[in-house]
């Protein structure tokens, strides 16, 4: 026992430590190895010809010329793979009756949105698949475009699907009096003493994950490799088996380093399909990489919503119902969560507030749009906005201050757990606590004293000060949960702790990063629970090989989810080295304390020989197998599969102050604080660094970005220069800190982190400018909050808040045509 | 993303360029740092035949002292220009709007010339150099020829360079003293184009403006003079009451664009406010 290579090396409380994140070494140092980056023998590199149009039948492809342009290899149309494709899956049919009229990856008789793959060209290098694009000759019969949601299903409008009878896909309903949550709805509704109706729109946004998606696929006899710029490579390989009949055995899916997510890279999607079916129809490696214009079109957006919101409440304040009518945009096609994600909104409507009555009602519309899916809060954002907007408003018809509604209304600490009027049971939450910080660290009663000085003296920079008090549900999910809302899958996770010879650890999680800093997290837990050095574990995962079973990332899951899974794992390990550890030391189990990474007989001095062993040591004596307990394995390795009992429910109190200068329109955000609740952290420095980010992006629906369709349905904001996203110097310095009410759910407390800041930010800094100009008489103002639209509302009163129509300010402010690839055929961008 | 073939050139001198252009016939484009060009080309919005890379002359870049101007070699970069010391001592107003421009990156390889040739209207160094009323250097098979900026920017994406010029140097006449400056620019995000910006130039004694020149940025398919504004600003007092009201006229004999950045009514609107803002602040009131 005195082969052990390293002393183990000096282990203090790992959890809760602001670690710099391991994976930053070679994530940004450029020694990445993003899917385009893989190049295999005799590979081919795909490109694809995209729909110019939004909504047309397909009369003829002319692929002739094509084939024959330098370095060509093959040219397929949907027809060459009709009988062959499938349909890109969807694993979300939220209703019995949901009508899924199908989705073919390349399309075969008809496009339904601009952007859709129409043929793909196989080449010897990527440079000639583009150039050949233009070579291929398709001509379509237009039909007229659907575009306005309320407009597809009314009577008489043309179908975006030829095989079905409505654009409407869905109806999904909930009511707290059926349900036997809450009290029926149409008694709140008809005896209020005061109600308040909004409608709110949730515009759509492009996740815009940095790198563009990317597949390499290589045939290997009857099966595959996949490498994919994926969230999924789990379903992604069961989902790839299903639809092209590929025994799931054979399928095999790598995702290398993936460069951002945020839930645009949740589906499974027709470029995959597309590749695979290429690359096997040809016998030879190919690769398929989007460029940003195809991805902003392509690849699905998220939001768009339209809320018709409903509150009533007493006169004294107290809420005393809710009712929610939703229309949500899945664009032309159901993607693999896309009818779903209006549903987790389901849930949070009523948030932190103690409604007796609540009804959610979702019409899921197809259009003929880029289809829509998971993006960063994925029906969370949207919910959070609608109840924490129309708090606010209720709050003006009542004339009370915003907070104090809130607090009235909302669950207090002594009475958690909570269950709430639709039926989800928050474990833990300290609202006022988070409050009380936030109010405190903002300086809240000096901004409304500088506010009213500022209204008073008409002041052409006004101040609004905005709320959001949210919660959150994540962890996706409990299985039973996820069963009893007709997802096809569960929601556990996997986890497989290796202890090495040397004492070194591996740990193989399901769960697949693109950038949240996993590695860095889940050795920080495995140092700790095992005793081991951080440096000792090296954490594996995003292959199907090595982690073999694994649900993958998303909905804030993969710690609390991945993570007690692992924390699991690590228990068995524990249990079979100190069985090994009271063998050796001749000692009963029941005798030995582990701290520190060392099993030591009670009550036996510290030091004394053979009083204790270290995890590298009986490491080393369960490799050499000499001597171990009668009938136990050689082996310390453990899996646990772990299912959530319940979700986390992260919360905080999110509260920004903004300047409007009335005379531009422009708003500036001069405060933003937040307090969030996640739990107990693992590592602040992530959980800073996750919240920054979620702030960012929740912002940037607030006030900078929307995806915008012309009247014929090309997307206008085509390009970064139209589609807005902020960078660090559009931002303030965010104010970030946190209260820490562990999560009874789960071993070690904590709640998820990925999607808080997204899902708080766009209510606080919307109530913000809406406060701001209610002395003008405005009491909402249309996502994003441009210049224009707060220019238009300050100066018509209310909701004259519209954007300039059409064209595109691409390559320098003046109307280029559109950017979207509908001016040219087979023009490719 | 990636653009159509085409022959590329890079020659070693001015007169080499020249030449070669004139050679390389109507298709053919002159490359300067790429920044406006590149992306045109990636989106296939263009086919050159031939690309005649001039970014690299030395003859062709740095800022030199002439008397009355100072002279800016056209493929100096953004980043040069910010940070030259005869702009900054005899046209500061230009530094103060190229730091505006686009980003670092973009900055480190874009032009002070290429950006001018290019003559987008949202772009910031047009209404600057109309401003300033610099003289353009244009060299071609028949020898140099000098524009004046209210000549040389004629349309959309479109100048005085005949096709077979090339756009060599920009003379910035020096400003006596008494003169200040202000560049105000309104985006959207902080690396983005000018939804409206202007450009003021202000001649101040005793308290009032003796005389002004203001340039408007994308207010038109091309830069423009608010000359309107200008009359009303001379003699005017340095006050925000008389500036405001000179600066009602600000939106006078423009054609704003209308776009997903703002419709026109709205572009004249900031216009109007921009130009009271950008003279206040050069005037120092
Ligand atoms: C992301 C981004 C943001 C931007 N934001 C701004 C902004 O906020 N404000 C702003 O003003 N600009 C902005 N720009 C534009 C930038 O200023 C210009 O792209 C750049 O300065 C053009 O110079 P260049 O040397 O790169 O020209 P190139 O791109 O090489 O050429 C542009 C055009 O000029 C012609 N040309 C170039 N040099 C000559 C020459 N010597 N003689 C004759 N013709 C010539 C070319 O043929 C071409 O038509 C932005 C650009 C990008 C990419």
């Amino acid at each position: 026992m005195t082969a052990v290579a390293d002393p183990p090396a000096e282990t203090t409380a790992e959890i809760g430590k602001s670690r710099l994140r391991k994976e930053d070494q070679h994530l940004i140092t450029g020694r990445t190895t993003w899917t385009d980056n893989m190049s295999l023998p005799g590979m081919v590199h795909l490109a694809i010809l995209r729909s110019p149009m939004a909504h047309a039948t397909i009369t003829s492809i002319d692929t002739s010329e094509a084939k024959k342009r330098p370095g060509v290899i093959a040219v397929f149309t949907g027809q060459d793979f009709a009988e062959t494709q499938g349909n890109v899956p969807c694993a979300w049919p939220v209703t019995p009756d949901m009508v899924n009229p199908g989705a073919p990856s390349l399309a075969v008789t008809q496009v339904n949105h601009v952007g859709e793959a129409v043929a793909v060209i196989a080449a010897r290098d990527k440079v000639s698949a583009q150039d050949a694009l233009e070579a291929i000759d398709v001509e379509y019969e237009p039909l007229p475009a659907v575009l306005d949601m309320e407009a597809a299903i009314a009577d008489g409008s043309p179908l975006v699907h030829p095989n079905t009878t409505s654009n409407r896909s869905y109806t999904w309903a909930f009511e707290s009096g059926a349900a036997g949550t809450g009290a029926p709805i149409d008694d709140a509704i008809a005896s209020p003493e005061v109600t308040v109706t909004r409608r709110f729109i949730q515009q759509r946004l492009i996740p815009a994950f940095m790198e563009p998606r990317s597949t390499v696929v290589q045939p290997i006899g009857e099966g595959v490799t996949v490498w994919s710029a994926t969230q999924i490579p789990h379903i992604l390989r069961t989902m790839l088996a299903l639809t092209l009949g590929i025994p799931e055995q054979k399928v095999r899916v790598i995702a290398p380093d993936v460069g951002g997510g945020f839930g645009g890279k949740i589906p499974v999607t027709p470029e995959e399909i597309i590749t695979t079916l290429v690359a096997r129809r040809l016998g030879k490696p190919a690769k398929y990489t989007e460029s940003r214009s195809e991805s902003l079109m392509s690849a699905h957006h998220g939001r768009d919503q339209i809320q018709d919101v409903t509150i009533t409440a007493k006169r004294d304040g107290t809420v005393t119902g809710l009712d929610v009518h939703l229309f949500a945009d899945m664009g032309a096609y159901l993607r693999l969560v896309g009818p779903g994600v209006p549903l987790l909104g389901a849930f949070m409507f009523p948030a932190i507030y103690k409604f007796p009555a609540y009804r959610f009602v979702c019409e899921g519309i197809f259009t003929t749009k880029t289809p829509t899916d998971a993006y960063r809060g994925a029906g969370r954002p949207e919910a959070t906005f609608g109840i924490e907007r129309i708090m606010d408003e209720l709050a003006v018809e009542l004339g009370r201050d915003p907070m104090e509604l809130r607090r009235q209304n909302w669950i207090t600490h002594e009475e958690f757990p909570f269950t709430t009027v639709c039926g989800l049971t928050y474990d833990s939450g300290n609202y006022e606590a988070a409050t009380a910080k936030a109010l405190e660290l903002i300086g809240w009663d000096e901004l409304r004293r500088e506010q009213a000085e500022r209204r008073e003296r008409k002041d052409p920079v006004q101040l609004g000060l905005g709320i959001s008090t949210f919660t959150e549900m994540c962890g996706l999910a409990p299985s039973r949960v996820l069963g009893s809302l007709d997802y096809v899958a569960g929601g556990w996770e996997n986890a497989s702790v290796r202890v090495l010879a040397t004492g070194k650890v591996e740990v193989v999680v399901g769960t697949s990063p693109h950038g949240q800093g996993h590695e860095t997290a889940f050795s920080q837990i495995v140092a700790d629970k095992l005793g081991v050095a951080f440096d000792d574990v090296e954490v594996i995962h995003g292959d199907t090989q090595s982690s073999v079973k694994g649900m993958d990332s998303y909905g804030s899951r993969s710690l609390v989810v991945g993570g007690i899974a692992i924390v699991q794992a690590t228990d068995k390990v524990v249990a079979k080295a100190r069985r090994v550890a009271a063998h050796l030391l001749e000692a009963n189990e029941d005798d030995l304390d582990f701290e520190a990474g060392s099993f030591t007989v009670r009550g036996v001095p510290g030091g004394s020989a053979g009083s204790s062993m270290s995890m590298g040591e009986i490491a080393f004596a369960t490799f050499t197998a000499h001597n171990l307990p009668d009938g136990m394995e050689p082996s310390l390795d453990s899996d646990a599969t772990f299912d959530p009992e319940n979700f986390s429910f992260p919360h905080g109190t999110h509260l920004c102050a903004i300047d409007v200068d009335t005379e531009t329109g422009r708003s500036t955000i001069r405060k933003y604080v937040c307090v969030d609740d996640v739990g107990t952290p693992i590592n602040p420095l992530i959980i800073e660094g996750q919240v920054h980010g979620g702030l960012a992006q929740g912002i940037a629906q607030a006030l900078y970005e929307e995806a915008v369709f012309d009247d014929a349905g090309n997307l206008t904001t085509g390009t970064f220069v139209d589609y807005t996203v902020p960078s660090a110097s559009d931002l303030p310095s965010f104010t970030t800190e946190r209260t820490e009410t562990p999560a009874t759910s789960n071993p070690l407390g904590v709640k998820g982190v990925g999607e808080a800041g997204t899902i708080a930010s766009t209510p606080a800094v919307v109530n913000a400018l809406v406060d701001a100009l209610r002395p003008f008489g405005v009491n909402d103002i249309q996502m994003p909050a441009t210049p224009e639209r707060v220019w238009r509302a300050v100066h018509s009163g209310a909701e004259k808040s519209d954007r300039a129509e059409g064209g595109t300010t691409a390559y320098g402010g003046a109307s280029t045509g559109t950017s979207d690839g509908s001016d040219a055929k087979g023009e490719q961008l | 993303m990636i653009p159509a073939a085409f022959d590329y050139v890079r020659p070693d001198s001015v007169a080499q360029a020249v030449s070669a252009l004139a050679g390389a016939g109507e298709d053919a484009k002159v490359l300067g740092g790429g920044q406006s060009l590149i992306p045109v080309l990636r989106l296939r919005l263009a086919y050159p035949s031939t690309l005649i890379d001039v970014g690299r002359l030395a003859e062709l870049r740095g800022v030199h002292d002439d008397g009355d101007a100072i002279v800016i070699g056209a493929m100096t970069t953004h980043h040069e220009v910010m940070h030259d010391a005869l702009v900054g001592e005899h046209a500061p107003l230009i530094a103060q709007a190229t730091e505006t421009v686009a980003d670092p990156q973009v900055r480190h390889r874009g032009t002070f010339g290429g950006a001018l040739a290019h003559a987008d209207p949202a772009g910031d160094l047009g209404a600057v150099a109309l401003a300033l009323d610099c003289e353009f250097v244009a060299t071609g098979p028949s020898g140099e020829r000098r524009i004046a900026a209210a000549d040389f920017f004629l349309d959309y994406l479109t100048t005085a360079l005949a096709p077979d010029e090339l756009l060599t140097a920009v003379r910035v006449p020096k400003l006596g003293p008494g003169w200040l400056s202000h560049y105000e620019k309104f985006n959207r995000v902080a690396q983005a184009w000018s939804i409206v910006a202007v450009a003021a130039l202000v001649h101040r004694e005793n308290g009032s403006i003796t005389q002004a020149r203001i340039g408007l940025t994308n207010m038109g398919s091309t830069p423009l003079r608010a000359v309107a504004v200008e009359h009303a600003l001379a003699g005017a007092d340095a006050s925000g009451e008389a500036v405001g009201a000179a600066a009602e006229h600000a939106a006078e004999g423009t054609a704003a664009p209308s776009d997903l950045s703002g419709k026109s009514d709205y572009r004249e609107h900031l216009a109007r406010v921009l130009t009271k803002r950008a003279v206040l602040a050069a005037a120092g009131s």
